[in-house]
């Protein structure tokens, strides 16, 4: 086919086409990598020369360290990164456990009342109770101010679910009946020949899951009073868009301190993403493949 | 029960009046409960989290029709309700026009410029003589997708400032140096372009998917005909995507009225509500930071009620149009 491709003559039309598709793809490339370069060269900027600094920025403005030692100082990046790394652990395994209960309990034939549980939980996606009574709830239940306010409410996605659901459901019924022959539970059929068969579907969903936690920070900004209990994203939420520093807040604000501040927020972009950037280009085909996964209909 | 019915079975009579009752609905559910006991042990926690977190709040939409405050019930004697009151009051209410058209401006305009955007990437990166490279254009475009909400939005906030680099930038052209948030006018471009900017790349992946399987020989049997890749696109590519398109303009059109609230509440200031406070928005500020929990709930309620009639519409309308649909 390739060879058939070759010998059909390229126009100067096409050719033409062709260029500026490359171009346009380098081009476009830049204006998504851009934004990251100009944060991580503005964080180890001098903040004075950054702020007098006019127009796209391609190198650092002077140099230095100083947001970082200011930002890795900062004992609630250090809060926030422990808290995170809990809820993410602790949230992705209770998600993963649920979500795969449900779709397997849903993904069995012949039962009289799973039609029923289907339609009870698909009817969720496209309706709910809203933001306050959602609140009451989670608040009745005593989980305000509580960490499991961020782990018990979101434990199954109900998108995520049926992806596995679908997945499981994919699994030949010969390998199910065999194991009942030999007479298996449907906990050991689940443990012992699903959640193996399904396991890429599942790292799918650990991703997703995980990801959604590491960068939740809504809910914790309803539920959580205590600030030892942040998350990180609600940490950088006072940082970058409430702009609070307790250190400038508590010692009288010098000019040097109100400086550093700006070039603190891009250190704590890049200290905060990190691990997402690092990770991402090992994790990526996953995320891509759960995508395709997803779009088939469940 | 289904035994008893098999050990009289060899009177006539009795195994007739048996035979109804033991196809009646609570034998059949007996049966079944006794048979697949262990899946709905498996589904009970399942069942639980639906009806706790999903259907209780069903529930309290009640407090949408009452003067509810913390300490007052919901149901029976104590409660207070006042029927339609709170939204009566919505709907006269000044804000009912502003966030109604808020919702829908961004809505539209996201979906005009957001919607083609990831549709004609998906063609260009298919385009692409060099594999490898659209390797790499793919893996650099997905990146924002991965960028959490605060930092996206602490970079808008950052870089649209009067001495951010994007307006600054903006300012070699003839753009008057601004704090840009604190514009009314130009809250839906920032909302909308960096809406595009973080989620074109991840939104073409549904696209690269429906093109990598189209029929090659198409081309082929194309090209010896003498169509131009111009043609080619037109009367090959693009039919064969248009299933995907439809589905995903479906999905869209049925959310046009569920903009979410986490965005816009990082990005909006008082300064601004004219134009950024949309439904969500105010139905959080209403709800928790002003505890007007009624009232909020009356509101949420009506958003969520033409969702729910919008998305069943547009699925009506597929699936007699396109055969497409979503349930």
């Amino acid at each position: 086919m390739a060879q058939n491709k070759n010998k059909i003559k390229i126009g100067p039309a096409e050719r033409a086409f062709d260029i500026f598709n490359v171009l346009f793809m380098f081009f476009l490339c830049i204006i998504m990598i851009y934004p990251f370069f100009y944060v991580v060269i503005a964080s180890v900027s001098e903040p004075a020369k950054l702020m007098a600094h006019e127009g796209l920025l391609l190198a650092p403005a002077g140099f230095s360290w100083g947001a970082y030692t200011s930002v890795l100082k900062n004992p609630r990046v250090w809060t926030g990164y422990g808290n995170t790394i809990f809820y993410v652990v602790a949230g992705t395994i209770f998600n993963i456990i649920m979500t795969v209960l449900c779709a397997y309990g849903l993904s069995r034939k012949g039962l009289m009342f799973t039609r029923v549980i289907t339609i009870m939980v698909v009817f969720t996606m496209y309706f709910s109770g809203g933001l306050v009574p959602s609140f009451l709830v989670v608040r009745g239940l005593g989980l305000y101010d509580s960490r499991l306010a961020l782990l018990i409410p979101g434990a199954i996605s109900t998108f995520n679910m049926i992806i596995m659901r679908t997945a499981m459901a994919g699994v030949p019924d010969s390998l199910e009946e065999s194991a009942r022959l030999e007479g298996a539970s449907h906990l050991q059929v689940l443990f012992k020949i699903m959640i193996p068969v399904t396991m890429p579907t599942i790292a799918v969903l650990i991703l997703y899951y995980g990801v959604g936690h590491w960068n939740s920070w809504f809910s914790a900004s309803i539920y959580l009073k205590d600030p030892s209990k942040y998350p990180l994203q609600l940490y950088l939420r006072q940082i970058l868009i409430q702009s609070q520093m307790t250190d400038m807040n508590q010692t009288s604000a010098s000019e040097d301190q109100a400086l550093l501040a700006e070039t603190i927020k891009y250190a704590t972009i890049i200290v905060a993403t990190l691990p997402v950037l690092v990770l991402y280009p090992f994790l990526q085909k996953y995320f891509v493949k759960g995508v395709m996964v997803g779009s088939l209909k469940g | 029960m289904a035994k008893n019915g098999g050990n009289s079975g060899a009177s006539p009579q009795g195994s007739q009046g048996l035979q109804v009752r033991k196809n009646s609905f609570g034998a059949r559910a007996i049966r079944d409960f006794k048979k697949n006991y262990e899946i709905y042990l498996i589904l009970l926690p399942v069942v639980a989290f639906y009806l706790i977190f999903s259907y209780a709040p069903m529930g309290g939409i009640a407090i949408a029709f009452q003067d509810w405050r913390p300490g007052r019930a919901m149901f029976g004697a104590g409660a207070r309700w006042v029927g339609l009151k709170h939204f009566k009051d919505f709907f006269s209410s000044y804000y009912f026009m502003r966030v109604l058209r808020n919702t829908v401006t961004i809505s539209v305009s996201s979906l005009i410029f957001g919607f083609p955007a990831p549709i004609i990437l998906a063609l260009m990166l298919n385009e692409l003589k060099s594999k490898i490279y659209a390797r790499g254009v793919q893996t650099i475009v997905y990146l924002p997708h991965f960028i959490s909400m605060v930092v996206l939005c602490g970079m808008i906030k950052l870089f649209v400032r009067d001495t951010g680099v994007i307006t600054q930038v903006l300012s070699i052209f003839g753009f008057q140096p601004q704090n840009m948030l604190l514009n009314p006018n130009l809250f839906v471009p920032i909302y909308v372009v960096s809406n595009i900017w973080s989620g074109v790349g991840w939104g073409s992946i549904i696209y690269l998917a429906a093109l990598t399987s189209v029929d090659q020989q198409l081309y082929e049997a194309a090209e010896i005909d003498g169509a131009g890749k111009w043609k080619q696109t037109i009367h090959i590519t693009l039919p064969c995507i248009v299933p995907t398109i439809i589905i995903q303009f479906i999905m869209r059109t049925g959310q046009i009225l569920s903009v979410g609230q986490e965005k816009i509440i990082l990005l909006y200031n008082e300064t601004i509500y004219d134009t950024a406070d949309v439904i969500s928005s105010f139905v959080y500020r209403k709800g928790l930071l002003e505890n007007d929990w009624s009232y909020s709930t009356a509101v949420g309620l009506f958003n969520s009620v033409i969702n729910f009639a919008l998305v069943s519409v547009v699925n009506k309308i597929s699936s007699t149009v396109s055969e497409t649909s979503l349930w």
